[in-house]
Parts: C-alpha cells; sequence; structure tokens
C-alpha cells in the first residue's frame, strides 16, 4: 500500500528541492547529509512550507496539486509531526500537551490516552511543566502528542539529534515499539546511520534536494558502505534473523542468520522472534578457518563478494545465506589472507557491539510491553 | 480621605480603566502586525504608533482637539455613529489617556510576540487547530505577561495624563479633572497645599501599587514558562 506519494518541486534556502518518492507502510527514513533538504520536505508534506509546484497525496487523499490548485492547509492534513525541538507548548501540562489535538484541533482520537501515556512511559509525568522535563521526556512528550491527533502518517524530523546519547537509547525502544504497536507509516528524518539502521525499513537518500538512491533500508546502507565518503568504520549493515533460543543466565539469544548461528547479550527475547541486528564494518573480522581459544565466539562462513580498497585499509562485502556484511580491515591482512571475491572465509563478530532489535510482535492495538529503560 | 478626593480617584480610575480596556485589542493588534508582517508603510505605522511618546503632550491634545472635538470629523463621525461625544467629557479624558497611553502598550506586546518561537504555531496547525484556534491556546497565553506588562504600564500612565487631558478636554472637576489635573488646581489655590500632598501621596501609592503588580503578574506568568 503506498501511504504516502510525493513528487514536488520547491526552493529551501540555497538549492533547489525536486523530489519524488514514495513510501509505504513502516518506517521510512529521508536520509542523508545535514542541509540536503530533507526538513524542508517534511514541511512541505505537513503544509507548513509551499512547494512551487507538483502533488502530494497521504492515504488517499491529495493534500496539495498544483495543477488543480489543491493546498490543505496543516490542520486538514491528518498529519502528525514530531518536530527536532519537541515544541511542547510551555504555558500548558504534560496532560493538556497530549491531549492539545482533542481539545483544540477537535480531532477524536481512536487511540486511548492512558495507552498512548502507558507505551511511552509518561503516567508520573502528566501533570509535570514542561520546562521540568529531562530533555528525552520532553521529546516522548512530543511523540504521544502527536499519536494522539490521530494521525493517518507520522513525519518525525530528527527527532534524536537534540540528545546525548545516554538520551538517545532511552527513546529508541520507544521508537520502536511505535513502528511496531501504532501501525502507522512512518516518515524519519535522520542523518545518523545507526538510528536509520535500527528502524528503518525503507530508505529513501536525499542529497542536495533530490532522490540519489531508494530501496529496502538494509540494501540502501550495504550500498553507503561500499560508496565512497562518510565514515567507512561507521558503515555498517543490518542484518535480520531469527531467534532459536535463549538462555537466561548469560542473557543471551541463539540467533539463526543464514546456515550460521551468532549469540548476542540481550535480554527480553524469546524464540521464534525476527530480530534486527545493526553490525558495524569496524566489529566485524575475517578468518581463513574457525578457529578455537578466541574470546569471539560468533564465527559465521561467508563468501567474498567485493573487495574495495582505500589506502591503508579494505572494506570487504562478505555474503552469507542472501544477507549481507561489510568487514574493516587493514589492506595488509586482506593480502595476507588473500582475500579475493569468491574466498571462503569466516566473519567474526564482536557480540558486545551489535546492537539487536526486536522488530516483529503480534499486532493489534497498543499493548505497552515491559519498560524498555 | 474626603468625598471629593474619593470622587477624583474613582474618575481617574475610571477614565485610565475605560483607557486601557479600549486600547488594548488595537494595540495588541497593531503589535502582531509589526512583530508579524511585512507590509508597505510599516516605518510610517510604527512612527505614527511612537509619536504620542516623544510629542509635547500638548500637541497630542490640540490634535484631538482639531479631530475629535465637536466640529471635527472623527468627534462627528463619533456622535453621529455611536452618540458618543469627547469634547470636555470624561469620555474625551479616557480618549486621551488612551492615546498617550498607546505606544506604552504596544512595546512590550510587540517584544513578547517578536521573542515567541513560531514553531509552536506551526506544532499547533499539524495538531488540527485553525489559526483562530492557535491564536486563543497558543499565541495570546504565550504573550501575556507581554499583555499584561503593557497594561499595567499603561495604565499607570493614563492615571497620571496631564498635558493631552487638559489641552483636549480642560479641567472641568467632576467630569475631567482627574488625579493630575486636581493636584495642579490645588496647587494654583493659596490654601490647596494639604490637600495636594494627599493626593500626591495617592498618585505615589498607586504608581508603586502598579509596579509591583506588573513585577509579581510577569513572574507568576513566566515560571512555569518557556522550555
Amino acid at each position: 500500500m503506498t501511504a504516502l506519494y510525493v513528487d514536488i518541486r520547491g526552493r529551501a534556502g540555497r538549492f533547489e528541492i525536486e523530489t519524488a518518492f514514495q513510501a509505504g507502510a513502516g518506517v521510512t527514513a529521508l536520509f542523508g547529509p545535514s542541509g540536503a533538504g530533507k526538513s524542508t520536505l517534511l514541511k512541505m508534506i505537513a503544509g507548513t512550507a509551499r512547494p512551487q509546484s507538483g502533488r502530494i497525496v497521504a492515504g488517499g487523499h491529495t493534500l496539495f496539486d498544483s495543477a488543480r490548485g489543491t493546498n490543505l492547509p496543516p490542520e486538514k492534513r491528518g498529519i502528525g509531526f514530531v518536530f527536532q525541538d519537541a515544541r511542547l507548548f510551555p504555558h500548558l501540562s504534560v496532560r493538556r500537551n497530549l491531549t492539545y489535538a482533542r481539545w483544540a484541533g477537535r480531532r477524536p482520537a481512536s487511540r486511548g490516552f492512558d495507552e498512548v501515556v502507558a507505551l511511552l512511559g509518561l503516567e508520573d509525568r502528566l501533570d509535570a511543566a514542561p520546562a521540568t522535563l529531562s530533555g528525552g521526556e520532553r521529546q516522548r512528550v512530543a511523540i504521544g502528542r502527536a499519536l494522539l491527533a490521530d494521525p493517518a502518517l507520522l513525519l518525525m524530523d530528527e527527532p534524536l539529534s537534540s540528545l546525548d546519547k545516554a538520551r538517545r537509547n532511552e527513546i529508541l525502544p520507544y521508537l520502536e515499539r511505535i513502528r511496531t504497536e501504532a501501525g502507522i507509516p512512518i516518515l524519519y528524518v535522520s542523518h545518523e546511520t545507526s538510528e536509520v539502521a535500527r528502524l528503518a525499513d525503507t530508505v529513501v537518500l536525499i542529497e542536495n534536494g533530490r532522490v540519489s538512491d531508494s530501496g529496502p533500508a538494509a540494501a540502501i546502507l550495504a550500498r553507503l558502505g561500499l560508496a565512497a565518503g562518510g565514515d567507512p568504520d561507521e558503515a555498517g549493515v543490518i542484518l535480520e534473523g531469527r531467534i532459536t533460543d535463549v538462555n537466561p543466565a548469560y542473557h543471551t539469544a541463539v540467533i539463526a542468520l543464514g546456515e550460521g548461528r551468532i549469540e548476542l547479550t540481550g535480554d527480553g527475547f524469546a524464540p521464534g522472534m525476527t530480530v534486527r541486528l545493526r553490525v558495524r564494518a569496524g566489529d566485524v573480522a575475517i578468518a581463513n578457518a574457525p578457529h578455537d581459544g578466541l574470546s569471539i565466539r560468533n564465527q559465521l562462513p561467508a563468501i567474498v563478494e567485493e573487495i574495495r580498497r582505500d589506502g591503508a585499509f579494505a572494506t570487504v562485502a562478505l555474503g552469507f545465506g542472501g544477507q549481507q556484511l561489510l568487514a574493516r580491515i587493514t589492506a595488509k591482512s586482506a593480502d595476507a589472507l588473500g582475500l579475493q571475491p569468491g574466498s571462503r572465509v569466516h566473519a567474526l563478530l564482536k557480540a558486545v557491539s551489535v546492537e539487536m532489535a526486536r522488530i516483529e510482535s503480534p499486532r493489534g492495538g497498543l499493548t505497552p510491553a515491559s519498560s524498555p529503560r | 480621605m474626603g468625598e471629593t478626593e474619593l470622587s477624583i480617584i474613582l474618575l481617574s480610575a475610571r477614565v485610565a480603566f475605560t483607557a486601557i480596556l479600549c486600547a488594548l485589542v488595537p494595540a495588541f493588534a497593531v503589535a502582531w502586525l509589526l512583530a508579524r508582517r511585512e507590509f508597505p508603510g510599516k516605518g510610517v505605522v510604527q512612527a505614527l504608533v511612537t509619536l504620542p511618546l516623544v510629542l509635547p503632550p500638548v500637541v497630542t491634545g490640540y490634535g484631538l482637539l482639531i479631530l475629535f472635538g465637536s466640529k471635527g470629523p472623527l468627534g462627528q463621525l463619533f456622535e453621529n455613529l455611536f452618540g458618543i461625544s469627547f469634547a470636555f467629557r470624561w469620555t474625551g479624558a479616557a480618549l486621551a489617556a488612551g492615546v498617550m497611553a498607546f505606544p506604552l502598550l504596544v512595546r512590550p506586546i510587540r517584544l513578547s510576540l517578536e521573542a515567541m518561537d513560531q514553531g509552536f504555531g506551526e506544532a499547533a496547525r499539524t495538531l488540527g487547530a485553525s489559526r483562530l484556534t492557535v491564536f486563543f491556546t497558543v499565541t495570546l497565553p504565550l504573550a501575556l505577561p507581554g499583555v499584561i506588562a503593557g497594561a499595567v504600564l499603561g495604565f499607570a500612565k493614563a492615571l497620571g495624563e496631564f498635558g493631552a487631558t487638559i489641552t483636549f478636554v480642560s479641567n472641568i472637576p467632576g467630569e475631567t479633572q482627574t488625579l493630575s489635573l486636581a493636584i495642579y488646581a490645588l496647587l494654583q489655590s493659596p490654601s490647596g497645599d494639604a490637600a495636594a500632598l494627599r493626593l500626591i501621596a495617592i498618585a505615589v501609592a498607586l504608581a508603586l501599587a502598579a509596579i509591583v503588580a506588573s513585577e509579581y503578574l510577569a513572574r507568576r506568568l513566566t515560571t512555569g514558562g518557556r522550555a
């Protein structure tokens, strides 16, 4: 299903925006460097900025169509917006902020207030003034406020960029819950690879106001990792796997990835769950043969698909069971191991450096899971 | 406090309240235009609004006399349309006070509107609020400290207005003789010093109360305040 169709031209500061893309269910990340026009694009979809021409359709409703002279005002678009700076109304309590759409926008919420509050863990802060909230709490209230406006589409403009790392890690589980439990298509603007890797199903790459690439998140991020530019150590891939076993004594879970199995740390997982892993290229090593006596226990048989050298280093694309890993090693190691496309190797993953998140849960209703804090 | 003193204070209060109540909405509109909109002639509007502050009050009073006197074009308009006459009436004193207080009302409101993050309005629109609803639920409440500061300042000014009032509506006891005018009249008579001092004490007390009230209100409204 197409949740959003965008084909517009317009101005954003210094350069032209000329963008066409579609977004379906799940999270679509608008990904690209700062100042590429991503935020302006979101404003145009929300109706707070006006494109010069083109068409925007969301959930079957035409929001903007220059050919027909259609330009719905923001309050008629049914689009939720989570701003980078939260923008909680400072004169209203958390509760009045959360219910703003109901009492000021006269939008009847189909989601229950209590459910959203529980989903975002805001039970204790309802009577607080926004000024007394932490940055993470503010962003959670902003997300709840947008959800309670009953949007057909949720826009998020770098909702984590004003937070430090600890706060980001506090919010990310909530975003993951919303993705799986709210069932609203989300358009998520970010320039952080790790956020996109963790949340996005689809990635639309924006550069200089234009779409330079788009597709499934795993494919786009893998391609990005091999492309020039960016920090090659931060490049990484997203893998999807299924939990086959858990070991509560060691707080680990065993994940089947293609023919291989890896064991990662994490609580709250159960056999049968589908999880998403983000593996940074800098955390993957390569061995010719399986090794014993290493602290790295995760060794996946794989085949070298591509080697890209840059100076002293090389980024190696490794294929296994239809998925791909990137490994960042020195050019010297690559030669010492005699790596070439087609070589059979073992990819070594450090368990502690892999990020893991649940991506599937029984849909239907916002059942608050155990606190992800 | 004698009966005449009480009636002087009540008249002054009536004049000042009427002036501020009538001036508040146009002052907010002008402040909003100056803070949020670009339009041709903005400089002229800005100058006109500030003019009563820098012009000799006598000149402003004379201008009012010409425009709003019983023969003046605006005076006749108001007389015909609403049956309101200003000449030598307390309504005229209120008009003079309102005009003189206008710049003091506009300035703090304009500053609070300019300081306000317009992103709040955008956020409210995406939550389903129309422009009008945004105004009443976001813009106005956030501008309230400025509105109150302006109202208190303007009220104090209106209470003490002298030059424009005496020029426009003269000094008629019981009709246009407000606090300042009464003090002035008493000081002109050889035996009026004691009575004048009592009024002066009242004037000082009122001014101090206005300042304390505005500080208190501004603080109350801003704590709980901005994120």
